[in-house]
C-alpha cells in the first residue's frame, strides 16, 4: 500500500503501469484518475490546499481499510497540492485485486472517502475572482452505502 | 495548558493568520471557540457557523464537543473536498 501527497505532476501512464507489474498475484488492477475539470469555461488555476501529516495519516487510513474491506493485494493513492491547471492530473488511484469487482468497489470506497474524509480545500480562481469549493451534500450521502 | 490552533482554507483566510499557539483552559473544543469568538471580530466572524466547520485532534476528526485533555493540536477548516 502506498500513498503519496505532493506538489510535483506524477506520469500515470507510468505509475499503472508500475503498480501493475508489481500485483504479481492479482487478477484486476482497477485505476482511476481525476483532472481538474473547467466547468465555468473560465477557470484559470486551482490552488490545492491540504493539511501536512493529516493528510498522510487519512489517506493511509482509508486505504488500509480498503485493502482489509475487499482483500486488496495492493493499493496506490496519489494526491497532488499546490496550483494546478485545467486539464491537469490532481489524483490517482490504483487498486489490485483477485476478481474485478473487489478492485472495483475499492476504488470506488477510496474515491468516496477521500473526497469528504482526507483534509484537502480547492480554491478556483477564474474570471470572477477566487471561489472556495463548497462540499456537496451528495458526497457526504455517498458515504452511507459503505 | 499551550494547544497549538491551526486554520485552513477560509477560515485560515478569515482569521488571517495559518496557526497560532494558545495558552487556554478550555475544557472541550466548544470552550476554545468560544474563548477565541470573544477575542476579536475576525475570529467571530470565521467561527459565526460551527455547523459549517470540521475539527480535528491532534490529526483526528472529532466533535465540536470533544473534550480537550492531552491534546496537543486543534485544526479547525471547512467540510473537506479531496479529490
Amino acid at each position: 500500500m502506498t500513498v503519496r501527497v505532493q506538489a510535483e505532476p506524477f506520469d500515470f501512464g507510468a505509475e499503472s503501469a508500475a503498480f501493475a507489474a508489481g500485483a504479481t498475484s492479482a487478477g484486476a488492477v482497477v485505476t482511476f484518475l481525476g483532472v481538474v475539470r473547467d466547468d465555468s469555461g473560465t477557470l484559470a488555476r486551482m490552488e490545492v490546499e491540504h493539511y501536512p501529516g493529516m493528510t498522510e495519516r487519512a489517506l493511509a487510513a482509508i486505504a488500509a481499510e480498503a485493502t482489509a474491506r475487499w482483500h486488496l493485494l495492493d493499493a496506490l493513492v496519489i494526491h497532488r497540492y499546490g496550483s494546478l491547471q485545467p486539464g491537469e492530473a490532481i489524483m490517482m488511484i490504483a487498486t489490485a485485486a483477485r476478481h474485478r469487482a473487489e478492485a472495483f468497489a475499492a476504488a470506488e470506497f477510496l474515491m468516496d472517502y477521500l473526497k469528504s474524509r482526507a483534509p484537502f480545500w480547492k480554491k478556483e480562481f477564474g474570471a470572477d475572482g477566487a471561489v472556495w469549493v463548497a462540499a456537496k451534500d451528495s458526497d457526504e450521502d455517498a458515504l452511507t452505502r459503505w | 495548558m499551550k494547544l497549538d490552533v491551526l486554520y485552513f482554507a477560509w477560515v485560515r483566510e478569515r482569521i488571517g493568520l495559518p496557526k497560532e499557539q494558545v495558552e487556554t483552559e478550555a475544557a472541550t473544543v466548544a470552550d476554545l471557540v468560544a474563548e477565541l469568538v470573544a477575542r476579536e471580530e475576525r475570529y467571530a466572524a470565521a467561527f459565526a457557523d460551527v455547523t459549517a466547520l470540521r475539527v480535528a485532534l491532534d490529526q483526528e476528526l472529532a466533535e465540536f464537543s470533544a473534550p480537550l485533555g492531552g491534546v496537543r493540536e486543534v485544526a479547525f477548516f471547512p467540510p473537506m473536498t479531496g479529490g
